[in-house]
């Protein structure tokens, strides 16, 4: 059998299985190792969420951590000014945020290149300063969370995490098969072929701003349910944490250094890129502050220099290299 | 009315501050089309390198310019051999991996010499000023301006007078051509590259006569310099110089008169304003 075919016709099914049934094997509980998991899952649904509009799209945003930090006030608000359950606030979080992608990118989908990433650096620099002053939301002090019961209502778990490594499985699920449908959807070849070149796209037919405003409306909705979920998990929001360049940037690197504009790509980053940081981050801190950060810099910067298609690139360039050794193998035996 | 010259003024004093950070940033852009995202790094590594200049050997940010200028000259061209020359010309992969350095760099300088503020005390400079009429021109900052025009009148000259500056303006236009008409492309890169660390590197020398340096310094000053260059048009100096000095007023202006919570929020807001009914800049083409 092909295990190409199988793989891509059942792989995505059976690996959510396989999540799903992990606490059911007893093998998520309050650990470290369950948070990891945790920020594992969470971390892949942010970068897909990205991919859409960055990778598949090619509008490559720094802006996701103002759509993220909107889903995160949601929740927040939701919790701590209107003392509700968080979902309503997650919802209306959600929902602004892809309003706010609309507004914001209509305008800068005209910059190419560099001046649209620096334009979308200067929309995270405003949202976070108004943010900081506006005391309606927590101002700088941000919203902390007061003690809540533990269940779904309150999306809260104070000890044990198998709650949220659930919550963080249904969001997974839910961005990864949104992309999945995207991707082999007509409206995934209208956005890829806007990517390739928007001219010849448009020539055809495609309405390229309809499409990409689509896919950013879309990539920001999941990007703030991401973000509310994030607020549920730390009891707390504030601008630096949820609306910075440094989180925006986590966006774009776990989706390029897993392999930008694929459907495993992120998975593939998040899995690598989080528990190295997170372990380095346990396990250096008596070498001094900063250590797991200069790691993280450093293989940055070793991946963009010697593999800039991504772990997906060392995956699938490492087979291409064994079927051209085969391939070159059975040439010479043929010879002889 | 006084009062409002000085707020002038100073605009125009933090403006030709950022233009001076700006110029190596810009040149780098325009030569090579790479958004260096460590350019604030650079910056803070040059205020490092001045400030223990003038703590150990009581060398003062007025001669140490030169040294960190020169260091600074080097470790641009150690980027531009290490990371940059093999991934140019691939979209996004330079400015994520200067990404990276930055980070390395930030939390490198921050494991070593802790994120305490360190301001250098008794420099020559150090809280003088002088009268104008009523309005008061502080010293340093003076000085610094009077550097960025100097620097940035250099550049200028540099890359429209001498040959070496023909040489980076074909190589810019188009690398191919220029290599067929014998420039050594490569080398011009690199020397770029310094030469745009080394315009930040004297900023960083001379800014500890008046700022407190700390491994967090450069973050604002690189997005700041970002927006002058996107602002003033790409690779284009009198660009830059304009831009540099519309952002520091329109900085010292909207701190003054709505607020200084507001001001950033003024110049990142009027940036996107320009940059919408200009997409390639002020001075772009």
């Amino acid at each position: 059998m092909d295990y190409k075919k199988l793989l891509s016709k059942f792989g995505w099914p059976l690996l959510l299985v396989a999540l799903a049934a992990l606490p059911l094997a007893g093998l998520v509980g309050p650990g470290f190792s369950s948070h990891v998991l945790i920020t594992v899952l969470l971390t892949a649904a942010m970068a897909q969420a990205w991919n859409l509009i960055g990778g598949y799209g090619g509008q490559v945003s720094f802006g996701h951590s103002v759509f993220f930090g909107i889903g995160a006030y949601g929740a927040a608000f939701a919790v701590c000014v209107g003392k509700t359950s968080p979902w309503p606030g997650m919802i209306v979080g959600a929902v602004l945020a892809a309003v706010t992608a609309v507004i914001v990118s209509y305008p800068c989908f005209k910059l190419k290149g560099h001046y649209f990433a620096i334009a979308t650096f200067a929309v995270v620099e405003i949202f976070n300063r108004v943010f900081m002053i506006w005391d309606w939301v927590g101002g700088a002090v941000g919203l902390d969370y007061t003690i809540l019961e533990d269940g779904w209502r309150n999306f809260t778990w104070s000890v044990d995490k198998r709650g949220y490594y659930l919550g963080a499985l249904v969001l997974f699920a839910l961005v990864f098969t949104i992309t999945r449908v995207i991707e082999r959807s007509r409206f995934g070849y209208y956005l890829r072929a806007v990517r390739e070149g928007q001219e010849t796209a448009e020539s055809l037919g495609v309405n390229s701003t309809g499409v990409k405003l689509t896919a950013m409306a879309l990539s920001a909705f999941l990007a703030a349910l991401c973000g509310a979920f994030f607020a549920q998990y730390n009891f707390r929001v504030d601008p630096p944490m949820v609306m910075s360049l440094d989180m925006s940037m986590k966006f774009v690197l776990v989706a390029i250094l897993g392999g930008i504009g694929t459907f495993w790509g992120p998975l593939l980053g998040a899995l690598v890129l989080i528990p190295l940081q997170e372990y380095s981050r346990a396990y250096l801190a008596k070498l001094g502050s900063g250590v797991d950060l200069i790691i993280f810099g450093l293989i940055i910067i070793l991946m963009m220099v010697y593999q800039p298609g991504g772990i997906l690139g060392i995956l699938t360039g490492s087979r291409k290299r064994q079927a051209r050794l085969r391939a070159r193998l059975a040439a010479e035996g043929g010879a002889k | 009315m006084s009062l409002f010259f000085q707020v002038i003024l100073d605009g125009l004093w933090a403006g030709l501050l950022y233009g001076l950070i700006a110029a190596g940033l810009s040149l780098i852009w325009g030569v090579m089309d790479v958004l260096n995202f460590a350019h604030g790094d650079f910056l803070m590594v040059g205020m490092y390198v001045s400030f223990f200049l003038g703590f150990l050997f009581k060398a003062d940010p007025l001669v140490s310019w030169v040294a960190s200028g020169i260091f600074l000259f080097l470790f641009g061209m150690l980027t531009y051999k290490l990371v940059i020359s093999r991934i140019l010309g691939k979209a996004m992969a330079p400015l994520l991996a200067t990404f990276g350095l930055s980070m390395m760099v930030k939390n490198l300088v921050l494991n070593r010499f802790s994120p305490n503020f360190r301001i250098l005390e008794s420099t020559i400079l150090e809280g003088r000023s002088f009268m104008v009429g009523d309005v008061i021109v502080p010293l340093p900052q003076f000085v610094t301006s009077l550097f960025a025009l100097a620097v940035l009148g250099l550049l200028y000259w540099m890359l429209t007078r001498t040959r070496f500056g023909w040489a980076v303006q074909a190589t810019a236009l188009d690398g191919e051509a220029a290599r067929l008409m014998g420039v050594n492309t490569e080398k011009i890169f690199l020397l770029v590259f310094g030469i745009g660390g080394a315009c930040v590197g004297i900023a960083g020398g001379l800014l500890p006569s008046y700022l407190a340096t700390h491994p967090d310094v450069g973050t604002l000053f690189s997005l700041i310099a970002f927006m002058i260059v996107a602002m003033g048009g790409f690779g284009s100096v009198p660009g830059a110089l304009v831009a540099a000095v519309m952002v520091g007023l329109i900085e010292s202006l909207a701190g003054f008169y709505i607020g200084p919570v507001y001001k950033y929020i003024a110049v990142f807001g009027i940036y996107l304003v320009v940059i919408l009914i200009r997409p390639k800049g002020l001075f772009g083409w």
